[in-house]
């Protein structure tokens, strides 16, 4: 770490430097662009991930905390503070170019903060609209109701954007530019469609059957749940992330736990630690099966579906015997879980883990052998690993451009250093490769589960907490692998009952970036293809 | 056999006896127009129940349970609930085309219900040229398709009807060509004899190998020609949300889903004509005993039964395979399945000249 130091130093002499879970660098923000490039490039350094972009107001000036991850360095973890004091008209240099995963990120950003990237290519809100007044996330900010009635209007000027552009003497000025052109065909799939998987809008340029460009238009059932998370105690914050990606309802919130955890240095009972983990590897199951049945029903095949929900069932039935629900569990709380596993449990699950290989077996006869379906999986929707990681997509779709990005495997948490399982890994970089690596991942679960379910230590199954959790003054990032892809969380406390800031790093946010990458010269049937390969899941992008 | 003609021949004395020769053919076609319509709505409404169980056994689930019996009546509400729904009228659409298209595809449906030989002696219209007559009548459907999506004033329909269009134009050279490798081999056109000429062994079996060819051809070209999965891409619901009938509502929409249905039915009842004996029982020349058993069985039986099993193939292909692309759609017929038709019709005209066929 101190290596990184010295060499921050060197380019930037002005950073600053923070202890904490990890490293944290200030700089100005004149500096803050070709830190950002030395940082990617150099031959030391190589953080080439861009793994989180949050946006803070501190009052006296507001910025963004940047977390960079290098693959390079064994997965080491640092973060870049970067705030302006301006508070009327703030500019940051805009790190799109280096890393393109920041170009729906930093929209994020100024759609909240207000903040306006210089060079950034297509400067509009992304969740809200755009005639919206006042940015939500600022701690001034008025939410009075008259502000921002409910408009029954349709969005006007929703083709315009703007990019603020910087010249050689360093003037910025703001460009207007049209998301398309004016002969473009556009058509609208979405936000009421059947297959974009929830309230999501595409606008796609067309000719003929072949996309020519795809516009992601998100926000539809935007909760403001970081907005919301800053009124309430850490106690409450829980019961969001299960209504974030509710396919990954319980790696969520053992994400969240953990970060609070980490901050109150706690230590959680071992029983609790592998009931987590069980319950984390049995959402992913019922995740890839509830992916495997949409992507075949995407495709036309509606058999396979109801034979993926079959299996489901079984999951959805173990997680009702226990946490007393089959969706928004509720079952992780701070410091260990909310009830002991039902008696049942172990039965269920022994049975689970029983079954899943010979049924693997029937789905792979009846559709991914199938010739119709690999002809529309394969070679449809290419991302290189370089594009995977520039644009941060983890977990299966990650994967299935070969990029080894298991959370799992970089940061074990939990019990799951000690467990035996293989980080699933395909070569394809296509939409075949992404959904064969979902399908051995389930098997990759079993495993585990096999592992874990004859060993279930006794013991306490929470730690003791405080009555009124209160997170020391600093800021925590904490990561899991969710069953889309990593998942992050940012606490920033300042002493209070209730935190400063809270951030929601979701995988399907990244995933939904690469949309016009990977459609672009592909058909229209190959969109809904790509989009079922991807698997987002939209509350998890509308926070 | 029993002569269905018996009955008709019957019927028509009676009103030739009590009335002029017009007057007795005005009530006759009227007579026939009312069965027609009414086969044709009773025949959809099995179809739609008819695959609706068939798709959840496939599904691993039971399907409609809870109005009558099994489901049974499950049909008639859903039919009911469409006539009483409001007819939408859509700003910007082409009022005019928008209202005809539904009639236009349910016509070109009825009138290829009517060529069909239900039975011995049952049959509507016997034309010298009637096969030919009902691939002229099945081209007619496309144009209601293609006037829907364009009038419709909607890219998803437009796109449908595009895609409808390209398709029924491909597939229906393969159809045409599997359906004429049989004309050469039977030497006729005429529904009637084409049957006749079945009474010993069905034409999949006298031409054996080029038949069995042409049989495979004309199911796929026959799904892809009923818009039905793998090749439902006009109404591709994962895309299109439901392609050229996406603004219809009411009855107009259930024109177009009758007549999917409907068209179903005719493709498989053309395939039991073309390749399995239409009417005719299973004879097996030498075999009086067992012959003159089959003939004991109706034979408006034989026919439906084998309509319904052709449906029930096509229907799994549906619940069973993925959608294919616009492109692998074209490029299979283009480059694959019409050579190879054309093959097989040369292969056909050898085996006719030099007798090869039982």
């Amino acid at each position: 770490m101190s290596d990184i130091k010295e060499r921050i130093s060197k380019i930037c002499p002005e950073a600053t430097f923070e202890e904490g879970d990890c490293l944290l660098v200030s700089v100005p923000e004149p500096k803050w662009y070709p830190l950002a490039k030395a940082l990617r490039d150099d031959a030391g350094l190589r953080f080439d991930v861009l793994t989180a972009v949050c946006g803070v107001d501190w009052k006296d000036s507001i910025g963004v905390v940047y977390y960079l991850t290098s693959t390079s360095r064994s997965w080491e973890v640092i973060a870049v503070k970067v705030a302006v004091e301006d508070r009327e008209n703030p500019m940051i240099h805009s790190v799109s170019d280096l890393w393109k995963v920041a170009n729906f990120q930093e929209r994020e950003v100024y759609d909240f903060f207000g903040i306006k990237f210089i060079n950034h290519p297509d400067m509009r809100r992304f969740f809200l609209r755009n005639d919206w007044v006042g940015y939500p996330l600022r701690k001034d900010y008025d939410a009075n109701p008259e502000l921002n009635p409910i408009r029954l209007t349709d969005e006007i000027n929703e083709d315009d954007s703007v990019s603020y552009v910087e010249d050689e003497n360093g003037k910025v000025k703001a460009v207007p530019k049209k998301v398309f052109e004016e002969e473009d065909y556009v058509v609208n799939i979405g936000p009421q469609h059947p297959s974009t998987h929830g309230v999501m809008r595409f606008r796609a340029a067309v000719d003929g059957e072949t996309v020519k460009k795809v516009d992601v238009v998100s926000g539809y059932i935007h909760r403001g749940i970081e907005k919301l998370s800053e009124g309430l105690t850490y106690p409450q914050i829980l019961h969001f992330t299960d209504r974030m990606d509710y396919m990954s309802a319980h790696q969520n919130r053992h994400c969240v736990c953990l970060c609070i955890e980490k901050a109150l240095g706690l230590d959680v009972p071992r029983r609790a630690q592998v009931i987590r983990v069980m319950m984390d590897e049995l959402m992913r199951i019922s995740s890839h099966l509830l992916s495997f049945g949409c992507t075949a029903m995407d495709l036309g095949a509606t058999t396979a579906f109801f034979y993926g929900f079959r299996e489901r069932e079984m999951v959805l039935d173990i997680f009702e015997k226990t946490c007393g629900a089959r969706m928004s569990m509720n079952y992780n709380v701070i410091g260990g879980v909310i009830a002991d596993l039902h008696p049942d449990f172990v039965k269920d699950v022994k049975a689970l883990i029983e079954i899943m290989p010979s049924r693997l077996k029937e789905y792979h006869k009846v559709f991914t052998g199938n010739v119709i379906a690999q002809n529309r999986l394969r070679n449809v929707g290419h991302l290189s690993k370089e594009d995977a990681v520039n644009y941060c997509i983890t977990g299966p779709s990650g994967r299935g451009s070969n990029w080894s990005c298991d959370c799992r495997k970089k940061h074990p948490y939990a019990v799951y250093g000690e467990l035996d399982f293989e980080e699933v890994l395909e070569t394809g970089c296509d939409s075949f490769s992404r959904y064969m690596v979902r399908m051995r991942e389930i098997e990759e679960s079993c495993k585990i589960l096999a592992q874990l379910v004859d060993n279930i230590p006794e013991g306490p199954i929470r730690a003791q907490v405080p009555k009124m959790i209160k997170l020391p003054a600093g800021r925590w990032y904490q990561q899991v692998e969710a069953s889309r892809g990593t998942f992050g969380v940012y606490i920033e406390s300042d002493g209070q009952k209730n935190p400063y800031r809270v951030h929601l790093q979701s995988p399907c946010f990244n995933l939904v970036g690469v949309m016009d990458l990977t459609c672009q010269g592909y058909m229209i049937a190959d969109l809904i293809t790509i989009g079922a390969a991807l698997d987002f899941v939209i509350p998890d992008i509308d926070r | 056999m029993f002569d269905f003609g018996i009955w008709t021949s019957w019927f028509n004395n009676l009103l030739t006896g009590c009335m002029p020769g017009w007057a007795a053919t005005l009530i006759e076609c009227v007579v026939i127009g009312v069965l027609v319509l009414a086969t044709y709505a009773l025949l959809a409404l099995f179809y739609i129940l008819y695959e609706r169980k068939l798709c959840a056994w496939f599904q691993c689930r039971l399907g409609p349970m809870r109005v009558g019996k099994w489901g049974l009546l499950q049909v008639f509400a859903d039919m009911f609930k469409i006539l009483i729904k409001e007819l939408i009228s859509l700003k910007g659409t082409d009022k005019f085309l928008f209202k005809l298209a539904p009639y236009l595809v349910i016509t070109s449906s009825v009138v290829m219900l009517a060529c069909l030989p239900w039975g011995n002696g049952l049959q509507i219209i016997n034309y010298n040229i009637g096969i030919f007559f009902v691939l002229a009548v099945s081209s007619v459907g496309v144009l209601g398709i293609l006037l829907a999506g364009w009038s419709s004033n909607n890219k998803y329909t437009l796109i449908g009807a595009m895609r409808s269009g390209a398709q029924m134009v491909s597939y229906e050279l393969s159809l045409g060509l599997a359906i004429i490798t049989i004309v050469l081999f039977a030497g006729t056109m005429n529904i009637n004899e084409l049957v006749w000429q079945q009474s010993n062994g069905w034409f999949i079996f006298k031409g054996h190998i080029p038949a069995i060819i042409a049989f495979i051809i004309y199911v796929i070209a026959a799904t892809a020609e009923t818009n039905r999965g793998p090749f439902d891409l006009p109404e591709a619901e994962h895309e299109l949300t439901a392609g050229y009938h996406t603004e219809y509502s009411g009855i107009h929409f259930g024109f177009f889903y009758l007549a999917e249905y409907l068209n179903l039915f005719i493709v498989s009842g053309i395939a039991s004509l073309m390749f399995l004996g239409g009417w005719m029982p299973l004879h097996i020349p030498g075999w009086d005993g067992f012959n003159a058993v089959m003939n004991w069985i109706p034979s408006i039986v034989w026919f439906l039964a084998k309509a319904f099993f052709v449906s029930y193939v096509i229907i799994w292909f549906k619940w069973t395979f993925p959608r294919v692309r616009i492109d692998q759609m074209l490029a299979f017929e283009w480059k694959y399945l019409m050579p190879f038709s054309l093959a097989n019709l040369v292969l056909m005209a050898i085996f006719v000249a030099l007798g090869w066929h039982f």
